[in-house]
């Protein structure tokens, strides 16, 4: 067998897990798209957050906060390694708030989260002016927000090409350019890509986004991924106008403020609309009016990766033992627990954190 | 929302005369163009400038003035100042004209956007007085600014142009630095026959050349390892010319070793693109009217393929007599007996293409740039990082973009983009087909967040 | 030294304008870039990336390296007619001491 593991897509998801494979001394060889795939890495909002995930689902919840906790070293090693400052911050993140209904409604759901997580959800109501004292450049309009302790941003794209950098230095296989379009089990995994190329592994690790909807029922997975567009904006540089980040705004660590986002199912339309992107930029400048002047520069439309229920899918398939099904919509948050912890649950290892709430089978 | 028949994006020639034509056939048409005045950059300002340096400038500008006037036409509106940040299909455009936004509705579009200088990256390019020879001549044009000790870098046409135009002024540049060889004048002399056709192009080089000459400005060609040394400014140009290295002290640079189509809008409308190996650039993928592969969507002048001004004349008309038909005021058989004239005279206009285009290449150096050389001005991305990320399994500019900001500044890639992909190409043994190019969309000008909110 | 850039028609009509904190006096309906060159202005900017000094480079606001900052909003000077009143200032990003 070439490689120990063959993951298929080299996106935040898989080259973390391939990273986190690589340290613990196994053979990787990553299969990768090109330069017109759907790549969620490319699109996403950056944020390493906590708040508002697993309302419903407090294992999610941990699992966030697992993988945040775990970033900053995370970060360090791979910045060490690469020469590349992350622009991790984890100083919290706001959840915004317009009316005072709507603050209230949140933070009694956040009790009952808090709660079901033996208190381990520190955040805290920052009413308009002690907002203000914080974010001095928040709109009228924002009666408050909630301030969560967990949270924070990264440079998402510094952070791909970083794995990028290192799954090569650490002897990672990247094949760039390739279109899996087969997958058999005659002795481990053979792999077979449109032009030819065949990879031989002893375990496989499907990571691919909304390509795993096509490949995943191949290997035996029920793959419920669909694609959300998320359009997004980015402003010029600016002097530093945003303290913390918050879901409709941060500000990036070169200096532009990210706007995000809308909630779209359109399909596999990754566009930009005149209307999304203005109701972006209203919903900014409600927030921080300050940016009504400021120039947009860039905006582009993502696919978000959602399952039915939007949590993780991790998955080993029952009917090809030694396939894993890997995929999230919040891989930027996850991308340190996928390093440090999915290489112990793909080995079966002692140490392997219990995932069995996010198996396929709550599909059935 | 006000509805047009036809949207046309850009009042240089193909635009106006594309304007003119719609018009006359019984179109509503709506130019709108990011200049106060219309005539785009070979005729710019024309109206006004004309009577103040037509003596300078030549009757190839001021020609330029009876096509402004065809805009003085009713069914014609034209919004100037007007920049387009979004074209969206069937169709609606988005622009800011003085500070507001506004939308008007077209049935068809024009892209009628013209020319970009083809990024030239050198060693000090982006120093303050360092400009592109498109920016001297616009100086001059609109301004009446001239530049007292500049050097001339590069290559073409344009670059004799300027120094002729500047010789009439009476301010001659210090020197001209040209990069094209003997041997790319002989591979081209081939093309001698077509060019001949088109003589009176090589008639007017010739008498730009003569005119440089008599003012005794200094042509040093085949020039290689060209640098433009300076600190916060430009201060010199140093090259090698006949085994002999050279200093020119000067305040000015204009750089110029051709011009590409600008192609933001029609790719921000998805429009395919191809790579031209004769002119070494992406051109959108059109037909003999300007048709797009994009339904209707229509290119004509420079930002469908380099051709020059009369070229981008002709094609705008036969554009607008196509758009006519389809929208029932011209029948087929009118619309060809009006563009039999126009295709043979575009054609005719075309003839020297072949032979501008090898004698005068664009410059090794700047297509391959030092791997220290500043490829995106806005991100100061270099050369050496792109192959960097070619290393790092980039296939084309997209993930090199993502992977290293290349692109991402306010100028969305129009002065690094080709030089992107063709580094990009040559680092991964691809073509630069199959490498492609940065996926351009709105806002394809910047627009403040304030002129966007208030469409909402 | 001579400047770098000479104007040949000297004829329009003069206004106030203030650019990074100095008046300058500049022709009314001027293009703003061509206009700031002509008095003498090299470097418009610096950039937020290195903080290395800009000036005018395409003169057709293709190329973003003439910005100046209007009224609060960072605009391309060669898009600019001269008008007598707004505050023109070196955009706000990395900016160092600088004189014109």
């Amino acid at each position: 067998m070439e490689t120990d593991y063959v993951i298929i897509g080299g996106g935040v998801v898989g080259l973390s897990v391939a990273w986190g494979l690589l340290k613990r001394g196994l053979r990787v060889t990553v299969i990768d798209g090109d330069d017109g795939s759907f790549r969620a890495s490319r699109g996403n909002f950056g944020l390493v957050w906590v708040q508002s995930k697993g309302m419903s689902q407090p294992r999610y919840a941990r699992w966030s906060q697992t993988s945040a906790a775990a970033w900053g070293a995370f970060a360090a090693e791979l910045g060490a390694a690469t020469g590349q400052d992350l622009g991790l911050e984890q100083k919290g993140g706001y959840d915004l708030h317009f009316s005072e209904e709507s603050l209230q409604g949140t933070v009694e759901k956040y009790e009952a989260l808090k709660r079901k997580l033996d208190g381990n959800y520190p955040f805290e109501v920052l009413g308009h002016n002690a907002l203000r004292k914080e974010e001095p450049q928040i709109g009228a309009s924002v009666v408050g927000a909630i301030l969560h302790h967990q949270d924070g941003h990264a440079n998402p794209l510094k952070l791909l090409r970083a794995l990028a950098t290192d799954v090569r230095r650490l002897g990672g296989r990247v094949l760039t350019g390739k279109t899996v379009t087969d997958v058999t089990r005659p002795d481990g995994f053979r792999v077979t890509c449109a032009d030819g190329t065949r990879v031989e592994a002893g375990k496989l690790v499907l990571s691919a986004g909304l390509g795993a909807a096509q490949l995943g029922p191949m290997l035996g997975f029920k793959a419920p991924v669909r694609a959300q567009r998320g359009q997004l904006l980015i402003t010029e540089k600016l002097p530093k106008i945003i303290n913390r980040p918050s879901l409709i705004a941060r500000q990036v660590d070169e200096g532009g403020i990210q706007i995000g986002a809308t909630n779209e199912e359109v399909g596999l339309d990754d566009g930009v609309t005149q209307p999304g992107i203005s109701r972006l930029a209203a919903e900014a400048i409600a927030a921080y009016p300050v940016l009504a002047k400021a120039q947009l520069v860039r905006s582009w439309g993502a696919l978000r990766v959602l399952s039915p229920d939007g949590l993780p899918i991790y998955q080993q398939s029952l009917t090809l033992p030694g396939a894993y099904l890997v995929t999230c919509h919040s891989g930027i948050t996850l991308a340190a627990a996928h390093a440090r912890l999915l290489p112990d649950w793909l080995e079966g290892t002692a140490a392997a954190p219990d995932l069995e709430v996010f198996s396929e089978a709550r599909f059935s | 929302m006000r509805h047009y028949d036809l949207a046309i994006l850009g009042a240089g020639p193909a635009g106006m005369a594309a304007a003119a034509t719609a018009a006359e056939a019984g179109l509503s048409v709506c130019v709108l163009d990011e200049q106060p005045h219309a005539g785009g950059q070979i005729y710019r300002d024309v109206e006004r400038v004309a009577a103040l340096r037509g003596d300078i400038l030549g009757k190839d500008y001021t020609r330029g003035a009876t096509l402004t006037a065809g805009l003085r036409h009713a069914a014609i509106t034209h919004l100037s100042g007007a920049v387009v940040w979004a074209i969206e299909h069937a169709f609606r455009i988005s622009f800011t004209q003085g500070g507001a936004a506004a939308q008007i509705a077209a049935e068809r579009v024009l892209l009628a956007t013209g020319a970009l200088e083809r990024p030239m990256p050198l060693p000090g390019w982006t120093l303050p007085g360092v400009m592109t020879a498109g920016a001297g001549q616009i100086l001059l044009k609109q301004s009446g600014v001239l530049a007292q000790s500049a050097v001339l870098v590069g290559s073409g046409p344009l670059l004799y142009l300027i120094a002729a135009q500047m010789v009439r002024a009476g301010v001659p540049p210090v020197a001209m630095v040209e990069t094209q060889t003997l041997d790319d004048l002989i591979r081209a002399a081939r093309h001698l026959g077509g060019a001949l056709r088109g003589w009176r192009y090589l008639l007017k080089g010739a008498r730009m050349l003569a005119e440089i000459t008599s003012a005794r400005v200094p042509r040093h060609t085949g020039a290689t390892g060209i640098a433009i040394a300076g600190e916060s400014r430009a201060e010199a140009v140093t090259f090698t010319s006949k085994g002999r290295a050279h200093r020119i002290p000067c305040d000015t640079v204009f750089l110029h070793h051709g011009v590409v189509p600008n192609t933001q809008a029609a790719r921000s409308l998805g429009v395919s693109h191809i790579w031209d190996r004769a002119q070494s650039c992406f051109v959108p993928s059109v037909d003999d009217w300007g048709q797009s592969d994009v339904a209707g969507v229509f290119i004509a002048g420079d930002s469908a393929g380099i051709g020059g001004a009369n070229v981008a004349e002709s094609a705008g008309r036969m554009t607008a007599l196509k758009v006519a038909e389809e929208l029932g005021r011209l029948s087929a058989t009118e619309r060809d007996r009006q563009a039999a004239p126009l295709r043979s005279a575009r054609n005719k206009d075309l003839a020297a293409r072949p032979f501008l285009d090898r004698a005068y290449p664009p410059h090794a150096a700047a297509v391959a740039p030092d791997d220290a050389t500043v490829i995106c001005r806005c991100e100061e991305v270099t050369a050496g990082d792109i192959r960097r990320y070619a290393a790092l399994g980039c296939l084309g500019p997209n993930q090199a973009k993502a992977f290293g900001r290349a692109g991402m500044g306010p100028c969305q890639g129009r002065y690094c983009g080709l030089s992107v992909s063709v580094i990009l190409a040559q680092a991964n043994g691809l073509t630069p087909d199959a490498t492609g190019y940065y996926r351009i969309r709105p806002p394809i000008k910047p627009v403040t967040l304030g002129e966007l909110a208030s469409l909402e | 030294m001579k400047p770098a850039f000479l104007e040949l028609t000297q004829g329009a009509r003069r206004v106030p304008v203030r650019f990074a904190g100095e008046t300058l006096m500049l022709p009314e309906g001027a293009n703003l870039a061509a206009a700031l060159l002509a008095a003498g202005v090299t470097v418009f900017r610096h950039t937020p990336v290195s903080g290395a000094p800009r000036g005018p480079f395409c003169m057709m606001g293709a190329c973003f390296d003439c910005l100046v900052e209007v009224d609060g909003s960072v605009r391309q000077a060669c898009m600019i007619e001269v008008a007598e009143g707004p505050e023109i200032a070196r955009p706000h990003v990395g900016e160092p001491d600088e004189t014109l």
